[in-house]
């Protein structure tokens, strides 16, 4: 669950993944129940990462993760396979806002130039920082409303505790 | 320090001094733009559980993009629409026939200097070419906003972007962002507040103002933005009795990147199938066999591109086997372009006419092709199955060209008609 400190082991990858590799076009024209769309998380990308991801791991990735179409399932495949966080230099900005909405942490920062794929890093959302073997980052704290979007586990859950709806 | 037009309207609204490029704020919208998705952000925010919309006044909904209905299934949509409407009290309600959202915001007077608008339409950023900050958003965002009155936005980085020469005849506002997306990339101003500046945009009337807001979301732009002028004010004028307060952005504003274009040169542009930053210059595609040519959409379906196109096909016939469609972008400019005489015209040249709204644009009727067909549009979009069909193909460029292209059956130069 949600933590304000979070270490996790990292899966590393490249500029510009598209949702397309990240939750494939054809899985999206029906409901699939989470565990299904977990097993499909990055199927055309890598398919390691289905079969060996723990809950609590990290995405680090480079520019433009997350370009392309805005399905908001390439956020919740993520999610539903446990992933913790996600960091990348940049993001697509449907993807960026989709992943705050659907609860799931996002930090934007360069820690990709110095982690590697099965190394450990920390993301501090208190402190604004992530930590990888041989960097360390500064990103500007998310505001107290969107991380209470994250603490919530969304903002449609967020939305309903803000208004007092049980 | 100075502060680029998108810092200083998010920090107004979030009632802070400043804001810096990367920081969260949330922010009460002027305005939330929906259309036909309406009623699936209608079961979201039922879901939530809340009983009433927080601020009906701020609901702007246009029935805009199918049609009147093509089946029932759109026909049901329509109703949910209007049922909800009724119950939640929205007054700017826009059913069938009035026009694409994007134009009935601002002929309605939604659209202001100095706003925040947010829509549920990835081409909201079109409203920037009224000194706006207007951004597209989520459907499960917007069930929130109907919820809450607020929405989170992170501030932008900014870009700034001068445009300047002498536009040479037979090139338009189309042809210069067509070119801007080619340079920059389909990401290439991703998350950014662009502004728009310098002589040539100063010089532009305020629908060509458009089509560069418009097309900013081809770059992955957040916004995009146009600074207030006395030909923004003339156009409001009689539209809104709201009191608006323009907003600038400082003269020492901090952008990330200043970009300066000089259009002396440049040549009518075209992006070919099937992204819209697959740009070239007309010259590399004179001569591509076209079935359907379509001047309208969100994009350029107002006056000055069926004038345009008048003035090519006024008096002449449109080639054998080819179709031209024509979709004014609203009741508005439907009734402008009968009184100047333009859908005579046109529709003698041999085109057809569709209601207002955004018809053959997303594929959904109207206008649908067949595999292998080629279509050249004036539309933002030329993605693989855009319109309906995944194995056809379509070419973006300015109404001139189209005009001209649906003349010869054939993709030609505009500047030989002009």
């Amino acid at each position: 669950m949600w933590k304000k400190v979070h270490t996790g082991r990292v899966w590393k990858y490249g500029d510009d993944v598209n949702t397309d590799v990240i939750y494939p076009g054809k899985y999206t024209y029906t409901e699939l129940p989470p565990e299904e769309m977990a097993r499909h998380a990055l199927e055309d990308l890598d398919p390691r990462f289905a079969k060996e991801v723990k809950a609590g791991d990290i995405v680090v990735a480079g520019r433009n993760w997350g370009c392309g179409s805005s399905r908001e399932q390439a956020v919740t495949c993520l999610k539903h396979a446990g992933v913790g966080a996600l960091i990348a230099k940049s993001f697509a900005r449907i993807y960026f806002r989709n992943a705050i909405n659907q609860g799931l942490p996002i930090v934007q920062c360069p820690a990709v130039e110095s982690v590697e794929s099965g190394e450990e890093a920390t993301v501090d959302f208190s402190a604004g920082k992530v930590i990888t073997p041989r960097g360390e980052y500064s990103f500007p704290p998310l505001s107290d409303f969107v991380m209470g979007i994250l603490e919530d586990g969304g903002l449609i859950p967020h939305v309903r505790r803000q208004l007092g709806i049980e | 320090m100075g502060q680029t037009f998108a810092e200083k309207i998010l920090a107004g609204k979030a009632g802070l001094d400043e804001v810096e490029p990367g920081q969260i704020v949330t922010v009460p919208p002027d305005k939330l733009l929906t259309h036909d998705n309406t009623a699936a952000i209608a079961k979201i925010f039922r879901e939530i559980g809340v009983e009433r919309v927080a601020r009906p006044e701020t609901n702007v909904i246009v029935l805009d993009h199918v049609v009147p209905a093509a089946t029932e299934g759109h026909a049901t949509n329509h109703q949910q629409i209007r049922r909800f409407v009724a119950e939640q009290g929205i007054a700017n309600f826009y059913d069938v026939g009035e026009g694409i959202c994007h134009q009935v915001m601002p002929e309605k007077g939604h659209a202001l200097p100095g706003s925040l608008i947010v829509g549920s339409d990835s081409h909201t950023p079109t409203h920037g070419a009224f000194g706006a900050f207007a951004a597209g958003i989520g459907r499960t965002e917007a069930a929130a906003v109907m919820a809450t009155g607020h929405i989170w936005l992170m501030v932008p980085y900014s870009f700034r972007i001068v445009i300047s020469g002498q536009v040479p005849k037979g090139v338009s506002a189309k042809d210069i962002i067509l070119h801007i997306i080619g340079d920059l990339g389909a990401d290439g101003a991703d998350y950014r507040s662009v502004e728009f500046a310098g002589p040539v945009v100063s010089e532009m009337s305020v629908a060509s103002r458009m089509v560069l807001c418009n097309m900013v979301a081809e770059m992955g732009a957040k916004a995009g933005v146009v600074e207030p002028d006395s030909k923004t004010r003339d156009w409001l004028r009689g539209r809104t009795t709201v009191e608006y307060e323009e907003v600038f952005a400082d003269p020492d504003a901090r952008y990330e990147r200043v970009l300066e274009y000089d259009v002396n040169a440049l040549e009518p542009q075209v992006a070919r199938p099937h992204t819209v930053d697959n740009v070239v210059p007309i010259s590399a595609v004179v001569g591509t066999r076209i079935d359907q040519a379509f001047i309208g959409t969100c994009t350029n379906g107002r006056v000055e591109d069926f004038e345009v196109a008048a003035r090519i096909l006024r008096g002449k016939k449109i080639a054998p086997n080819t179709r031209l469609l024509l979709l004014p972008a609203s009741r508005e400019v439907l009734l402008a372009a009968m009184a100047e005489g333009l859908v005579t015209d046109l529709v003698t040249a041999g085109a057809v006419i569709l209601n207002p709204g955004c018809g053959p644009c997303l594929g959904a009727h109207q206008g649908v092709m067949a595999p292998g067909e080629v279509t050249i549009s004036t539309a933002n979009r030329n993605f693989k199955g855009r319109m309906g069909c995944k194995d056809a193909e379509i070419y973006l460029a300015s109404p001139a060209t189209v005009a001209a292209s649906a003349l010869r059956g054939e993709i030609v130069d505009p500047r030989e008609f002009l």
